[in-house]
């Protein structure tokens, strides 16, 4: 405020009260960087203490949010409703597992694939997400909101008969398995005969993975978070704003479109490759409108121009349905499988419908506005 | 060519129903802006409704289709009303994405009851066919048909003629300029959810009679195939509606019935080709065949 130089007196006035602003809010980036680190440690020490379940439930949740923050970069930033998101993230797991996996032929039916390097396989998925999105984006541009929105879910069925059809690439109905990932000669599977341990834990698949996961989950959260505050994610709100006078602005409308459809389709891809992994055989089944919505219900429940949001979003939505099956016996209502009752995964259908219907209802800012909220009032109270 | 005829006749008598659901769709987004993404739960509610009725056995067939459709439209209202109305007046396009988590809560409930059953809606038609000049058509394919084209016209005959009609479409044409006429905007949104809900429920006693099984939890999935009818058409078109579902169901029967000859494209393509029919007419017109081109004054 005072830096600006331009009417000194009247800035003067409030001089004191911002110096105080300036000391408080120095003790807070000191307290946020101290919480960083804490949850950096627990993070990196988790493997140590907890078993495979939990530990594949993260992967689950890691995939998620790099799928959410690019819906979240679409919807919140850009202002464009996909429901085709699952699209794009099967374009990613399936062309994981085709670029990663040896060509062969099990009985009859031949599987292809490029046998590259995991790693290479894995930017490559990314970018063919990528360029599945540009693909679309001539359409995607000259949609406004709600249209695009119904169109890419036209993808989603389209792309589902795909998968169902070509099955020397995706195995078809039966699904196909995903080729394990390795680093730098470091393989991220079970290898029999070879447990790492470390600190006295046996280090299996899921333990690897779970880094591997948190690697690129952050990595995705620190680069779309400097997306959304610098100058593209101002273009964008611009557009999502007002589109006449983004474009008046200097902003190029339809290329900001595009390169939103790029750059979600890519986070959907980097979801899609960890998808494959957490789930080690991938089906077509699995991306449907369900799946689509479910990424939309991570949104929507974390707010929606929130990339912190999104990541609560996508934990909360990835992890609900394994957490109630594991706990169907102690909680109220809920039956496993077949017995009489509500099955966890309808309740957690239930579950996230309700999410998107209540917070749209009473706090359309999601978890992250509710989040700010009780962070200042907790600023108040400690203030004198 | 008779295969051709018979398909034909196929795949309009499909279209008139997916117009109807199409034109509820467009009647909503219209009169209230809000793109009803519910739409394919109002179809269930009703179908579930009349199924569960007329198997219970004490009711007359007509009766459970009544109970049905005015259980849908009861749906409808109480959404609009309590869920989206709130909504829409801050943002028409949170009250889309309302609109899903509701289908999502009301689908996975409608699901959880039928199970793994196929519940029969008890018609009247049953699987009896009918031949007209060599052609085999069934008995509901016949009765959907007149049934679409009398709901299609009474609903345009009222849409220009009736007081609520026209109230309806000064609303969709300026709805300030309307409010200030003195139309109640509350009302025509809802009497709009209403009829949505009952065009809906309608429809959906006609995807679930012969040739289809009954009702069962896929049935959602063909109810889905009126948005790119609405949208072939042009979301904000009443007529468009009726052509894009007319559009759709006739590329549906004849890929359907032309399978053989389409086998390089995979198995059951009829499923995908209203999309594909979608993307194609978004391309050369982005609002569609006869929706409204949104024009920038700069």
């Amino acid at each position: 405020m005072s830096e600006s130089g331009i009417d000194v007196s009247r800035d003067l006035a409030v001089a004191e009260p911002a110096v105080r602003d300036g000391v408080l809010a120095g003790r807070r980036s000191a307290a946020r960087a101290a919480g960083v680190v804490i949850a950096l440690i627990v993070a990196l020490a988790v493997p140590l203490y907890l078993d495979a379940f939990w530990l594949r439930l993260g992967m689950f949740a890691f995939a998620g949010v790099a799928a959410a923050l690019g819906l979240g970069l679409l919807l919140g930033q850009a202002g464009q409703l996909s429901l085709g998101h699952s699209f794009f993230v099967a374009v990613g797991a399936y062309g994981y597992t085709f670029l990663a996996a040896e060509d062969r032929t099990v009985g009859v039916s031949h599987q292809a694939g490029l046998g590259l390097p995991p790693v290479v396989a894995l930017v490559l998925a990314v970018s063919l997400a990528g360029v599945a999105g540009l693909l679309f984006s001539p359409i995607a541009a000259r949609l406004r909101g709600i249209y695009l929105g119904i169109a890419s879910l036209g993808l989603v069925f389209v792309g589902q008969h795909v998968l169902f059809n070509m099955e020397a690439l995706t195995g078809g109905f039966n699904g196909r398995n995903v080729p394990g990932f390795t680093l730098l000669g470091l393989s991220f599977d079970d290898l029999p005969g070879e447990t790492l341990y470390v600190l006295g834990v046996p280090f299996g698949r899921e333990e690897k993975l779970w880094y591997l996961g948190l690697a690129v989950a952050a990595i995705a959260y620190l680069t779309c978070r400097n997306l959304v505050r610098g100058r593209p994610g101002r273009a964008l709100r611009a557009v999502r704003d007002r589109e006449l006078m983004a474009g008046i602005m200097g902003v190029p409308v339809t290329r900001y479109k595009a390169y939103a459809f790029l750059v979600s389709s890519m986070y959907a891809g980097l979801g899609g490759v960890l998808l494959a992994l957490a789930f080690g055989r991938i089906v077509p089944e699995t991306f449907g409108m369900l799946l689509a919505v479910e990424y939309l219900a991570m949104v929507v429940i974390g707010g929606l121009a929130s990339p912190a949001g999104a990541v609560a979003g996508a934990v909360f939505v990835s992890c609900l349905p394994a957490v109630l099956e594991r706990y169907a016996a102690v909680l109220p209502g809920l039956a496993p499988d077949g017995a009489e009752g509500i099955s966890p995964a309808i309740a957690a259908r239930f579950a996230f419908g309700t999410a998107i219907v209540a917070l749209l209802l009473l706090e359309p800012g999601g978890a992250a506005a509710i989040g700010g909220r009780l962070r200042s009032r907790a600023r108040r109270a400690r203030r004198p | 060519m008779e295969q051709l005829l018979q398909l034909l006749v196929g795949g309009v008598s499909l279209g008139a129903v997916y117009a109807l659901l199409a034109l509820g769709f467009v009647i909503v987004y219209k009169a209230s802006g809000v793109v009803n993404f519910a739409h394919p739960a109002l179809l269930m509610v009703g179908a579930y409704v009349t199924a569960r009725l007329s198997a219970a056995g004490d009711v007359p067939f007509l009766v459970a289709v009544l109970v049905g459709v005015g259980g849908a439209a009861v749906v409808s209202l109480t959404i609009q009303m309590l869920l989206v109305s709130p909504v829409a007046r801050r943002s028409v396009v949170a009250a889309s994405i309302l609109t899903i988590g509701v289908d999502v809560v009301i689908q996975t409930e409608i699901t959880r009851r039928i199970g793994a059953d196929i519940l029969p809606m008890g018609d009247p038609w049953q699987n009896r066919v009918v031949t007209v000049g060599g052609l085999t058509i069934p008995q509901t394919r016949i009765v959907a048909l007149v049934v679409g084209i009398a709901l299609i016209a009474a609903f345009f005959g009222w849409f220009k003629l009736s007081t609520w009609g026209i109230a309806m479409r000064a609303v969709a044409e300026d709805p300030e300029t309307a409010a200030l006429m003195g139309v109640r905007r509350q009302r025509v949104s809802a009497l709009a959810w209403c009829l949505a809900g009952l065009l809906a429920a309608v429809a959906g006693l006609f995807i679930t009679v012969f040739p289809s099984p009954g009702l069962e939890p896929v049935t959602a999935t063909i109810a889905l195939r009126a948005f790119p009818a609405a949208i072939i058409g042009g979301l904000d078109s009443t007529n468009g509606a009726v052509v894009g579902g007319l559009v759709v169901g006739v590329a549906e029967v004849m890929t359907q019935g032309y399978a053989s000859e389409l086998s390089f494209l995979g198995l059951g393509f009829h499923t995908v080709m209203p999309y594909v029919v979608m993307v194609l007419v978004l391309l050369a017109r982005p609002s569609g065949l006869f929706g409204t081109r949104e024009l920038h004054r700069v």
